[in-house]
């Protein structure tokens, strides 16, 4: 694919239209970010992004409203272990297995890529292979954060059916499932991907122009690879970052506690940090379920899911994820809104804190979420 | 002439001093000497023995050891000299094709180090399923291929730390082909599970045989030419020490034994088992934490020369702060600029015209040297007083930052900058200065235990035999090192769950270590060579 550059005479178009190789680490970074502490660890899908667009080219990055009526997306998404992803990595042929089921069973070409989540390595990869397909990838994805489950995308919440949904593994297994909802694909999903040794990718959820309006959450390529930048250029990380996502800095401190078990497949636990400097004499404990769930002061409730929560580093600027807690870290808390498409009464009975367990009512943090 | 042989020799070689030292089987310090360090490393650790050798008299026959901690292996791959060739196979194809070795190092460290890399059929799940069959000619193809422009081979399978027959089986097929003239480095030998950062430490460590093999010549030279009858040591990142055999097969292991030196010796010379230990040189400070007897390790990937690995690291903080850290007389900034070696002619205090950390600690009443401080102008002054708060906090600040969350932590202040560690800080309950704390690095490999690690993952509900066989493996490895069998113990057990796999399963990484096998003259250690 030849380089696009952007016609000399012209301003500078305010919109990203393409990723490039120098957005990858920005992308990277703000996707973790995005994972509100799950989402898998960014390293190696950016570094499988990076190469992928130097060999291949930036990819096209287009807005949903740019889709035309023979346009078509579909989601891909990395579906297993942190663990296993770091050591068993994807093949070359994988993503074009894929790509080539899901034509055949839709009957159409495919013409763009949408990550099912922001949040983590699934904010990162679709990049890399939309590259390496020659697809371009959907400003938008299915989640605007990380969710562990299946049922917990945009999508679901909107009503839109899923009607097929392909696995494929590192050895060139290809599943398609017809299932009838997405609690039966989560279920059959988890079993495939145990039986293809812990990682597999997956592809549903074909989107057109008309359906993929409302029915994802809009711009969340383009804005973490904008908050990638702030964190990566900025000299006050955290602030730059809090700024670009117009999230509240709920406490500096330090770890003071993490404790993890794993239930169910699902890593869960709390983390306790005591504020430091002006925060000092302040303790806040965060509730984690493979992400940060709901964050507790003074036995008061004051941010909880969906809204987003990420642990940062104080310094750097960078996402801890849930794994990488560690007694002593020095940190930052942010939390900022979720899309509204969360807060309606679907959302909130699919992602909302019952979802998770918690006996919990939802309080919208910040107030009203901010249109778009 | 004492019968006792229990004297043990240790050696520094720093970027600009080698330190040596002599230690009593009672652990006192009973001679010591900074020296130059020599660009061919020989002569800096020559002058170096030489000195305390002559300083301990007739006692000479008492040295039964001799410990060296270099960062010699770090500055080749910084500077990208004395290199290998690698020829770099991977097991687990078509798995992780999507990232082939060394897609992300420095092009002129590929350039240097990589002699071919192919990737192909092996491998296993994390279940042990196998992901495809072994692909036995196209190892050979690929060696053949490279018509033996290579000086070592690196074998990387994914899933390898837990099913480690397979590499084996490729360095066995390998050696049938070629011989055993070239060294094999097996990544299950090197790191844990993440495969592109053990794969890429298992490089560097086969890139590193050469640069082994002088350091281990230059040890052995100087002790066959002192004619010592005495066994010889590398310390290694985690403050252990490993035999010089184990050395020359796993150099990589050496990278980051210099900060983890001065922790051991600090803990050790100030008696103290938990601590924050801050040893400030020329240039910098860095900060460490002692836990139990050893450095804490670092659980983020680290960096190397520009490449990412995961081999275990001691997690250490570096400050801009040291004796010849430069201070700007107008406004009192703090460095990053050092005077370095050049202090005795360029501070204030010894005539020199370059306002330092060390001026100020002078200013403020700090004896130094005898000597007294010359008039400054007010602004210098002013500039200096500034300077040296300014770094107080800092240094504040970056204990705070490690010390767990804890008040409760001493501070051990080595190197020759410790006085600019105020006596009292907060966020440490104490300020100790340890006797001989400026050779600290030096006595932390003399006085290091033998160590060895292993990783294990199983089943969660068989838990218990994971880590038992964890343990055994980690002993195993412990008394390859140097590890005195009947005093080896586990020292530390780390488990991560690992969810998406058909049942619970937990990966468990076990250490353990023990002080060196008791020697007598009659009665050598025999490093037990791991067959590969």
């Amino acid at each position: 694919m030849a380089q696009q550059a952007p016609p000399i005479s012209s301003p500078a178009p305010t919109r990203v239209t393409s990723v490039t190789v120098d957005d990858v680490p920005a992308l990277a970074a703000g996707a973790a970010i995005f994972g509100t502490g799950g989402g898998g660890a960014v390293y190696t899908a950016e570094r499988g992004v990076a190469t992928a667009i130097t060999q291949h080219g930036p990819v096209p990055l287009l807005a949903v409203d740019d889709l035309g009526p023979d346009d078509a997306v579909i989601v891909m998404s990395g579906i297993g272990a942190p663990t296993v992803g770091i050591e068993m990595l994807p093949s070359t042929h994988q993503v074009q297995a894929l790509l080539d089921e899901a034509e055949r069973v839709a009957g159409r070409r495919i013409t763009a890529l949408m990550a099912a989540e922001i949040g983590g390595s699934n904010g990162v990869g679709p990049v890399g292979w939309a590259a390496r397909l020659g697809v371009a990838i959907l400003d938008a994805d299915g989640m605007g954060r990380a969710f562990p489950e299946a049922t917990m995308i945009a999508m679901n919440v909107a009503g839109v059916p899923c009607e097929f949904a392909i696995m494929s593994d590192v050895v060139g297994n290809l599943a398609v499932l017809k299932t009838i909802d997405l609690s039966w694909l989560e279920r059959h999903a988890r079993a495939i991907t145990v039986a293809s040794g812990g990682l597999c990718l997956g592809a549903h959820y074909l989107l057109t122009a008309e359906t993929a309006k409302g029915a994802v959450i809009e711009g969340t390529v383009s804005t973490a690879i904008r908050v990638g930048h702030a964190l990566l250029s900025s000299s006050e990380p955290v602030a730059g970052v809090a700024n670009e996502l117009g999230a509240s800095v709920l406490i500096n401190g330090k770890v003071i506690d993490v404790a993890r078990h794993t239930d169910g497949g699902f890593v869960r636990g709390s983390v306790t940090i005591a504020g430091t400097g002006s925060d000092r004499d302040r303790l806040q404990r965060i509730e984690l379920q493979n992400e940060n769930l709901v964050v507790i002061e003074d036995g008061e409730v004051i941010v909880s899911v969906p809204d987003l929560v990420t642990i940062v580093d104080g310094e750097t600027g960078h996402a801890i994820s849930t794994e990488m807690l560690r007694f002593g870290q020095r940190v930052a808390v942010l939390a900022w809104a979720c899309d509204p498409l969360w807060r309606t009464e679907r959302g909130l009975e699919l992602a909302g804190p019952k979802a998770f367990g918690y006996d919990l009512p939802y309080v919208p943090f910040g107030g009203e979420a901010v249109a778009r | 002439m004492s019968e006792a042989r229990d004297l043990s020799i240790g050696v520094d070689v720093g970027g600009t001093n080698t330190d040596a030292v002599v230690i009593d089987g009672a652990g006192t310090v009973i001679a010591r000497t900074k020296q130059p360090t020599t660009t061919d490393v020989t002569g800096g650790i020559r002058a170096g023995v030489a000195a305390v050798l002559d300083a301990i008299g007739a006692d000479r026959d008492r040295v039964s050891r001799v410990m060296l901690g270099t960062t010699h292996a770090t500055n080749a791959i910084v500077s990208r000299r004395g290199l290998g060739r690698v020829a770099m196979v991977r097991l687990g194809a078509p798995a992780a094709t999507e990232l082939p070795p060394v897609t992300d190092w420095p092009g002129d460290l590929r350039s240097s180090v990589l002699a071919g890399s192919t990737m192909l059929g092996g491998g296993h799940m994390v279940d042990g399923t196998p992901i495809s069959p072994l692909d036995r000619d196209g190892v050979l193809r690929f060696i053949d291929s490279l018509d033996g422009a290579f000086d070592a081979v690196a074998v990387c399978g994914i899933f390898s730390p837990s099913f480690p027959e397979q590499e084996l089986e490729v360095a066995s097929l390998v050696q049938d082909h070629i011989g055993l003239g070239t060294p094999i480095s097996l990544s299950q030998d090197i790191g844990a599970i993440g495969l592109v950062e053990r794969e890429n430490a298992t490089i560097i460590n086969a890139a590193l045989y050469g640069v082994a093999r002088d350091v281990t010549l230059a040890l052995e030279t100087v002790v066959a030419e002192q004619g010592l009858d005495a066994v010889t040591f590398f310390a290694q990142n985690d403050g252990t020490l490993m035999t010089l055999d184990f050395a020359a097969r796993y150099p990589v292991l050496t990278i980051g034994s210099g900060p983890a030196n001065s922790i051991r010796g600090a803990a050790y010379l100030s008696g103290v088992d938990n601590a924050i230990v801050i040893d400030v040189g020329g240039t910098t400070s860095d900060l460490g934490v002692l836990v139990g007897g050893f450095p804490r390790e670092s659980t983020l990937p680290r960096e190397i020369g520009g490449v990412r690995t995961n081999f275990r690291m001691p997690d250490i903080l570096s400050l801009g702060i040291g004796g010849g850290t430069i201070v700007d007389p107008a406004t009192g900034s703090v460095g990053p600029l050092s005077v370095g070696y050049r202090i005795a002619d360029e501070a204030l205090l010894f005539g020199g015209s370059t306002p330092t950390l060390t001026d100020a600690a002078a200013l403020a009443g700090t004896a130094i040297g005898g000597r007294s401080m010359p008039a400054v102008p007010a602004a210098t002054r002013t500039a200096l007083q500034a300077a040296l708060e300014k770094s107080h906090r800092d240094l504040e600040d970056a204990v705070e930052r490690l010390s767990l969350g804890r008040a409760d932590l001493p501070l051990v202040v080595v190197g020759g900058g410790g006085f600019l560690v105020p006596d009292s800080l907060v966020g440490a309950s104490a300020v100790i200065r340890p006797s001989d704390g400026d050779v600290a690095n030096a006595v932390g490999a003399a006085m290091s235990l033998a160590s060895g690690r292993a990783d294990q993952l199983g089943d969660f509900e068989e838990r218990e035999a994971a880590i038992e066989a964890a343990s055994k493996a980690a002993i195993e490895k412990a008394i390859q090192a140097g590890a005195d069998p009947l005093h080896v113990a586990v020292v530390d057990v780390l488990e991560t769950s690992v969810s998406y796999t058909a049942r619970p399963t937990v990966k468990v990484s076990v250490k353990a270590a023990g002080p060196l096998t008791r020697l007598s003259a009659d009665q050598p250690v025999t490093a037990h060579s791991t067959t590969q």
